[in-house]
């Protein structure tokens, strides 16, 4: 079994006034050498059977990642067998 | 004139919405997200609030219910469609409407009677104002920055399909100080702020909000017989 990562993130274009914010309380933390931080969002796919890779990139691009605003990246990552079961 | 108002999980302001049609004369049909069937409705709002917990994005999910379905169809075709804060998220989200709205930029939910300047009286939903009158009404979301690309806000601009603008201050970091827009029918119009919270003396800022409303009514009654405003939807 594998499963797919899909990852969103907002375009470079696209202001992320949370990763701003984040940015912004580094300092707090003693923190001075980050230029930029930017918030995405990362969603696991199961497949009951092989990852079927295809209908993985149509969920992305019709759900998970508004293409007006979002990016998306797609990785499958192999499980290793302890986990499988 | 029959109005239709969607409900879905998480909406919050159908009440109010079907309220301001009624208000205006229109009889109100109560629409449900699950069911396709829009029951021969005139135009149809989709209503304010947290449709499915805005889980994922504002808009994202209820865009896939089957009452969206008929309801692109039936806005291709021409029928009025009015989306109030989470249905303008909805609209854009279905792509009936360029753009999206996304998180405020000072991250503040933002909750205040807002000026607005009506820019576009030629949409279904505008018709009763001037061009630059300016109204007052509620304005109350997290996730109301209107975003597009520099090419899609020029276009909006140019064809004006920017319906209302924000003055005496940007709520939500908007783009262009973008409030509402329209599609290019004028038939589809989503609008961040709510005009059905505007409709009466004892809970509103102003009665600025119905005009939105008897707009639809007006250009409803000025269609052709048996046919919508832009005259492609057949019933």
């Amino acid at each position: 079994m594998a499963r797919v990562v899909v990852d969103v993130m907002l375009k470079p274009e696209i202001l992320d006034p949370q990763g701003q914010a984040v940015a912004n309380a580094l300092p707090r933390l003693g923190v001075t050498s980050v230029s930029s931080v930017r918030i995405g969002r990362r969603i696991e796919i199961e497949f009951a059977g092989e990852p079927d890779l295809e209908t993985a990139r149509e969920i992305a691009d019709k759900l998970l990642a508004n293409p007006v605003i979002e990016d998306f990246h797609i990785t499958v990552v192999e499980q290793p067998a302890a986990e499988v079961a | 004139m029959r109005i239709g108002v969607v409900t879905f999980p998480g909406s919050l302001d159908d009440g109010d919405a079907a309220r301001a049609a009624r208000i205006a004369g229109a009889e109100v049909v109560r629409l449900w997200h699950g069911d396709a069937d829009l029951h021969g409705v005139d135009a149809v709002v989709l209503p304010g609030g947290f449709s499915y917990g805005d889980a994922l994005r504002c808009g994202a999910i209820a865009r896939f219910a089957p009452v969206m379905e008929s309801l692109a169809d039936a806005a291709r075709g021409g029928l009025p469609v009015l989306g109030i804060c989470n249905g303008f998220q909805i609209l854009c989200e279905a792509h009936l409407l360029p753009g999206a709205l996304t998180r405020n930029q000072h991250l503040h939910f933002r909750n205040r009677d807002q000026f607005l300047r009506v820019e576009s009286t030629s949409t279904a939903w505008t018709n009763a104002f001037t061009a630059g009158q300016e109204i007052l009404i509620p304005v109350k979301n997290g996730e109301g920055c209107f975003v597009a690309d520099e090419r899609t806000l020029d276009e909006l601009e140019g064809e004006g399909r920017v319906v209302a603008r924000y003055t005496h201050g940007n709520p939500n970091g908007s783009q262009r100080d973008i409030a509402a827009i329209t599609n290019e029918a004028g038939n589809v119009v989503g609008i961040m702020p709510h005009p059905e919270h505007a409709v009466e003396a004892l809970t509103g800022p102003s009665l600025d909000g119905l005009g939105f409303f008897t707009s639809v009514l007006r250009a409803l009654a000025g269609a052709p017989a048996g046919g919508q405003l832009a005259g492609g939807q057949s019933r």
